[in-house]
């Protein structure tokens, strides 16, 4: 494919990407601002130990989501499991749960005089260690695990079933079958939904404060807080960005350049599910167990704070419901549209430069919510100021912070849908848009609400921007959450952050509603 | 469905309404706590208040981002250091002399840019099924004492902890600050978030003392009456006995200078001071206020005597946290 993409594909990815590659600019502009002692801080010591300590946790955290993401998205895709679509809700709901959430539970759960305590002490076990690496490892896995989970399932979803018969009737085992062409054609979604955990990992600041874990982003934190020095800050944020050039390269390798499409005519049919027999048990005790994990000990100990007194908190939790869904369904609809032209360049017309604009849509992605929340702060005082405290401009800063969560996902689905069906279409008359209605969104179906739900759920927890950026008075049920709990009031807390997971799960299942079980393509 | 996306882009792109008489206000205090007290002054004053809450620095972060720009006519932060930030980077203005002189010279700018409105004492917070009070010393600096290993939890990341550590630094010098840092460092404190989760890993039995404010502690038990933790004041003079503040300014480029003084002034009325002794159990600034019952009165506190507007100094005392190893 060498055909040159038309202008305005050109123009709208270009403008997507410069877009997003705002925070870094800002970055830029700030650290101009640094002299040589402030460099000299940046260069030292114990700057490469926190990158050691960061980069180590993310590719820890990353390889253990995979270990639970893949087996799950495997079971809730192709088999005979019961009630499927309610696992994979499910499965999706930890997203939503907030960092401080997560990390309270784990310490109320295994730490000193938590409810594990007693009955371990008394069988002569040792009580886990939860602060540092293992606590972080955990908590972040859990938080994680989702994207992984939703772009796979995205992947297993738009697979052909042609190539697994093929296989099958080969004569290779079942087993030899999923490794020798499912696990493969996975590829695109696996690496995407990789990078989405682990440079979430390199931005993390809640669960790595709370569970004490030196990391970078809380060395970037500790400037804005304590020091109000933006320039340090930006240096490190700098390095940040590097780190995830460094780690974007990486992935061109682990990529690979192929096509996943088939190129063969004929429709595609729905895969016949795996009949479970003997293992059905233990699959749902797998999927039980992650829930109890990342839903239900949650919602334990949400219920836990809200006993000790809940008194007339109701007031204020459904206009929140309302903003937070308002600002993060108009969130995940910017960022899918905005991820469009970039995966479409980057799929279709495969060049550097295309490819480099794709890329360049993570920028923001592993910054810490704060700097970006304050580049945008920068952007909307000095080029936007008619958009500065609206609801357009903190949807603006959740394009910008997740986009990547979008392109991934529409990339990896889109890397399966064969060109030639729309050339097809094209020739028969069609023009672009009515191609694009017609034929190109409903097979990417998918990797849209995939990535949709994505943004969706990790919008509605997001707090920095949604602070600084969101029109005055705009309340959601994360700053109502944050509100309650900056002063240790966990009891106030817990009504919203529990409606808060609610209506995330309905959200989720509503798009999971939309997915329909037939892959075509 | 065009109605709807008629509806959803004059939704965001509306820009917010421009009465006359609003007030624009960054609170780095929190909603639950002063939002009643907001509403308490447009019912008496008839201006409109629109706020903007969030953690202190990142609003401090945010004006000083926004610079002569911002739309911003108040500052209520929590802390003075960053009210001194932004009287040294020239966002603030003056506050009349009457408003001023309602509050001690002690808990307010010396330039006359911002004003203390409640007052927040370091405390020592301890388990009291672990310690026995007479075993807490008398001085902050004794906690380097080995005899504290393994038993101590602090917040460092915490702005009201490095304000203290800025204290140390101004009242015994940064080579005696040091020594306590590296001291209570080599006694393996565990780091916390902030002064509630110290407060909550006393009550769980994690550690025996921690540093953190006095205030912490009774928002805690009004939701678990029967936590085993007490506060415990060093000696009055002793750095661990500093009172910061949290207090508000009037931002120098405000079209609203008028309406924002007023919100100043309300806020050190007795009306208001009672509704911080009582609600959120800090401590009055003004006479003839009561404190909390539960407190020691603020004269027994004994807060050093120091300037709180050197405590925007933190540049310093971020750079020897980092040296220490501590951040």
């Amino acid at each position: 494919m060498t055909r040159r993409a038309p202008g305005w594909l050109w123009g709208a990815g270009v403008a997507v990407a410069a877009l997003a590659l705002l925070p870094a600019v800002y970055l830029g502009v700030r650290a101009a601002e640094a002299d040589a002692s402030t460099w000299a801080l940046l260069l030292r010591d114990r700057t490469w130990g926190l990158l050691w300590r960061t980069l180590g946790l993310a590719v820890a955290v990353t390889g253990c989501a995979a270990v639970v993401a893949l087996p799950l998205a495997w079971l809730t895709t192709r088999t005979d499991l019961p009630g499927r679509r309610v696992w994979t809700v499910l499965l999706c709901v930890p997203l939503a749960v907030p960092t401080f959430v997560g990390g309270y539970v784990l310490l109320a759960t295994f730490g000193t005089g938590g409810v594990l305590e007693e009955p371990l002490t008394r069988w002569g076990l040792p009580v886990p260690p939860v602060y540092g690496f293992p606590g972080a490892l955990l908590a972040l896995t859990v938080s994680t695990y989702p994207y992984l989970f939703l772009a796979l399932r995205s992947g297993l979803l738009s697979q052909d079933p042609a190539w697994l018969e093929g296989a099958r009737s080969l004569g290779l085992s079942p087993t030899r079958a999923f490794w020798k062409v499912t696990a493969p054609l996975l590829r695109p979604s696996f690496v995407s939904g990789a990078l989405l955990v682990g440079l979430y990992v390199l931005s993390d600041f809640g669960a790595v404060a709370l569970l004490q874990y030196d990391a970078f982003s809380r060395a970037i934190y500790v400037q804005y807080e304590g020091a109000y020095d933006r320039t340090y800050a930006a240096l490190l944020g700098l390095a940040l960005v590097a780190v995830t050039a460094a780690v974007l390269l990486l992935e061109v390798r682990l990529r690979g350049r192929a096509g996943y499409h088939r190129s063969a005519k004929g429709a595609a049919r729905a895969f016949t599910p795996v009949p479970l027999g003997r293992w059905r048990v233990p699959a749902l005790l797998a999927c039980g167990v992650v829930v109890m994990v990342g839903v239900v000990l949650p919602v334990g100990v949400l219920l836990y704070w809200g006993a000790r007194g809940l008194a007339g908190e109701g007031d204020g939790v459904l206009a929140s419901a309302l903003g937070s869904v308002l600002a993060s369904v108009l969130g995940a609809v910017a960022s899918v549209l905005c991820a469009l032209p970039l995966a479409f360049l980057a799929v279709r017309y495969p060049s550097r430069l295309t490819s480099m604009l794709e890329r360049a849509s993570y920028a923001g992605y592993a910054l810490p919510p704060i700097v970006l929340a304050l580049s945008l702060v920068f952007l909307g005082v000095q080029a936007l100021s008619f958009l500065y405290g609206t609801l357009a401009m903190l949807v603006l800063a959740y394009v910008v912070r997740f986009l990547p969560q979008a392109v991934g996902t529409v990339r990896s689905t889109l890397l399966q849908l064969n060109p030639h069906l729309t050339e097809a279409a094209s020739s028969l008359g069609l023009s672009p848009p009515a191609v694009f209605r017609r034929v190109t969104a409903p097979l990417l179906r998918p990797g849209l609400l995939a990535g949709a739900a994505l943004v969706f759920l990790t919008a509605m927890k997001e707090l920095p921007a949604t602070l600084l950026l969101a029109p005055i008075g705009f309340q959601t049920l994360a700053t109502q959450v944050w509100s309650a709990t900056a002063e240790g009031r966990f009891a106030e807390a817990a009504l919203p952050a529990l409606v808060l997971m609610a209506v995330s799960a309905l959200g989720v299942g509503l798009l999971v509603s939309q997915e329909g079980e037939t892959p075509r393509g | 469905m065009k109605r709807l996306l008629a509806l959803l882009l004059t939704l965001t792109l509306s820009t917010p309404a421009l009465a006359a008489e609003t007030l624009t206000v960054y609170s780095g205090r929190n909603e639950k706590l002063v939002g009643p007290l907001l509403k308490k002054f447009t019912e008496k004053s008839g201006i409109e208040v629109k706020v903007r809450y969030g953690e202190t620095p990142q609003l401090a972060a945010t004006l000083l981002e926004e610079g002569d720009k911002t739309p911003a006519d108040v500052f209520f932060a929590q802390d003075a250091g960053a009210l001194g930030a932004l009287a040294n980077a020239g966002h603030l203005q003056a506050l009349p002399k009457e408003t001023l002189d309602k509050v001690d010279a002690r808990f307010r700018s010396p330039a006359g840019l911002w004003v203390g409105t409640s007052g927040r004492a370091r405390v020592v917070a301890y388990s009291t099924k672990k310690v026995k009070p007479e075993a807490l010393p008398k001085s902050i600096l004794e906690f380097t004492d080995p005899k504290w290993k393994g038993k101590l939890g602090w917040a460092p990341t915490n702005a009201s902890f490095q304000a203290f550590v800025t204290a140390l630094r101004l009242l015994k010098g940064d080579d005696a600050a040091r020594k306590w840092l590296e001291g209570v460092k080599a006694n393996d404190p565990r780091v916390y978030k902030n002064n509630a989760a110290v407060i909550e890993a006393l009550g769980r039995g994690e550690i025996e003392a921690g540093f953190v404010n006095h205030y912490y502690l009774y928002a805690a038990k009004k939701t678990q009456p029967g936590l085993a933790v007490a506060n415990h004041f060093v000696a009055a003079g002793d750095p661990g006995a500093l009172v910061n503040v949290a207090g508000v300014a009037v931002l120098k480029n405000t079209k609203k200078a008028d309406a924002a003084r007023k919100f100043a002034a309300f806020l050190l009325e007795q009306d208001a001071q009672a509704y911080f002794s009582q609600e959120t159990y800090e401590y009055p600034l003004v006479t003839g206020v009561k404190t909390a019952d539960a407190l020691p009165a603020l004269s027994k506190v004994g807060s050093p005597d120091l300037d709180l507007s050197k405590l925007d100094d933190l540049r310093g005392t971020v750079k020897l946290l980092q040296d220490t190893g501590v951040l």
